[in-house]
This record gives C-alpha cells, sequence and structure tokens, in this order.
C-alpha cells in the first residue's frame, strides 16, 4: 500500500511524499514508515507510543480512529493511507512577532511584473 | 538578491491567488474563512502558490472567531493536489474585524511546520491587510511564526506552457 507522507514531514522522509509498504494492517505500515524513517517517529507518536493528538489518519477516506479495529484494521495492497496534521485556529488576542515594529508585511507588498508562472484559468 | 532580502522568507502568490483568498474572506464575512495552498517549494525554504483550494469553515459553532478544516476534507484537498504535482504549502483564513496578526489559537493549533500561514483582516466586510506567517522550526516544543514577505506574481503574460509552470532563468 501507499503512504501519503504530508509537507511539513517530508523532511524527516528523505523528502519523499510516498512510501510504498508491504503491510497488513495500518500499525503494521505505520511500523514499517518509522523503521524506513526511524526521525519521524516523535513526530507521529508520544512517548507513550500513541498517534499524536494533532496527527489523523486516513485509511483511504476513512479516519483510523473510527473504524472499529483501528489500528489493527487490516489493509490491501490498493488502500492509501494519508497522514493529515489538523489544521484549525482563530482570531483571539493577536500574538504578533514578539518583536516591536514588525509583523506588518502586508502593507508593503511587493509586485513581481515578471510572469513566472502559468496557472490553467 | 541582498543578505537583507534573505534574512525574511518569501511568499509568491500568483495574482490570481492573492486575488482569491481576499476575496474569500470578504464573501464570508462576518465570518472567518479558510483554505488551503498549494505550490512548489523554491530553493527548499519559500513556497511558490499557484493555487488556493476553499475549505469549509467546520467551526460554524464560533465561526466569527475560530476556524477548523476537516481532515477529511484535507486527505482530499491533499490528494487532488498531488495528482497535479503539487503540495500542500500552506493555509489561509480570516480575521473578521480583527488585526491580520495570529493569535494565540492560531499558533497552538498550527501544525505544518515549514507551511506559511496567511491571514487576511477583513474590516467591516473589506479585505484589508494580508500577512503571510512561516511555521519555523523542528518540532511542537521549537515552533515559531515567523513573517514572510509576500510577492505577488502577475501572470499577465500567460505561456501556455503544457507543464503548467514554467520558470524563468531571470527572476531571482
Ligand atoms: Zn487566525
Amino acid at each position: 500500500m501507499k503512504i501519503f507522507i504530508p509537507t511539513p514531514l517530508r523532511v524527516y522522509a528523505a523528502g519523499k511524499d510516498t512510501l510504498e509498504v508491504n503491510a497488513a494492517t495500518v500499525s503494521g505500515a505505520l511500523d514499517e514508515l518509522t523503521r524506513t524513517f526511524p526521525d519521524l517517529r516523535k513526530h507521529l507518536f508520544t512517548g507513550e507510543g500513541k498517534l499524536r493528538a494533532f496527527v489523523n489518519v486516513y485509511l483511504n477516506d476513512e479516519d483510523v480512529r473510527y473504524l472499529p479495529q483501528k489500528e489493527a484494521t487490516a489493509v490491501s495492497a490498493a488502500d492509501t493511507l494519508s497522514i493529515i496534521p489538523s489544521i484549525a485556529g482563530g482570531t483571539g488576542r493577536p500574538g504578533g512577532t514578539g518583536r516591536p515594529g514588525e509583523g506588518a508585511f502586508g502593507a508593503a507588498v511587493k509586485i513581481r511584473p515578471k510572469c513566472l508562472i502559468h496557472i490553467e484559468e | 538578491m541582498s543578505a537583507l532580502q534573505r534574512a525574511v522568507s518569501d511568499l509568491r502568490l500568483t495574482r490570481a491567488v492573492y486575488e482569491a483568498i481576499r476575496a474569500h474572506g470578504e464573501e464570508t464575512y462576518p465570518h472567518e474563512c479558510c483554505g488551503a495552498l498549494l505550490g512548489n517549494s523554491v530553493q527548499g525554504s519559500s513556497w511558490r502558490i499557484v493555487a488556493a483550494v476553499r475549505a469549509g469553515n467546520t467551526r460554524t459553532d464560533s465561526a466569527h472567531n475560530r476556524y477548523q478544516i476537516s481532515p477529511a476534507e484535507l486527505v482530499k484537498i491533499e490528494r487532488e493536489a498531488r495528482r497535479d504535482g503539487l503540495s500542500i504549502a500552506g493555509f489561509y483564513h480570516s480575521h473578521p474585524d480583527h488585526p491580520a496578526q495570529w493569535s494565540q489559537t492560531d499558533f497552538a493549533e498550527a501544525h505544518w511546520l515549514g507551511c506559511s500561514y496567511v491571514i487576511t483582516a477583513v474590516d467591516l466586510g473589506k479585505a484589508t491587510v494580508t500577512n503571510s506567517f512561516l511555521l519555523a522550526g523542528t518540532t511542537e516544543e521549537d515552533k515559531r511564526f515567523e513573517p514572510q514577505k509576500i510577492e505577488v506574481v502577475e501572470t499577465d503574460e500567460p505561456t501556455r506552457a503544457s507543464s503548467g509552470a514554467r520558470l524563468e532563468s531571470k527572476e531571482a
């Protein structure tokens, strides 16, 4: 099966965005991932070996946390496992940069007149 | 590029992306909008964003001051980005009637190290300042937001390259 590695963790996975593994279960797949790239372990798991709260693991379109057998769920070669850190936030007390007079780059946005890239509309 | 410019990382957005994320914030006002930024890394550290993908704000209980993208939606966005040879390079959201500065909530709930968090202030329904912050550091323990310089890249000289993206050698 394929494991999709999210952008922030690729630096600990030799720059790879995907790893092909041979595993029977979700936890077997994660084991092979962290055996291949040991630096990933502490980013995915707590000291007690549980998935960190903000790390979501999806087997195809299903959150592994809500599968009846969770990480013991069987997987097949055609499955994909996505690792997705959570995304949330909101206003509140502005944090700023901690350095006086800094942080408002929006006021000085630099316009580049060159065409660097073309995207299909 | 001078040493002074290198001190702050760049986030390059196409004009279309820049306008789209600001328009999104105006549309959802007085609620927060949110979405993902797709692009490629430039020389390992900066991002060049070529697409913004709108996401639903799942915090319908408190949408005026909170945002959250469902992981299920993010999985789909990521899969489609891969198909196009792009990566999730960051996220954007709006601050209705609030400065375009990250909040303690934004910081506590930011986990995409090396990615950009773009915030647009929307004052009385009108997008004003847009700022970008790089989530720097290597772990949850030493992470920090660093302000980034936003560069809006004009794309009015279309170069219908078949790869979808073409670099110009003179750009640096
Ligand atoms: Zn925010």
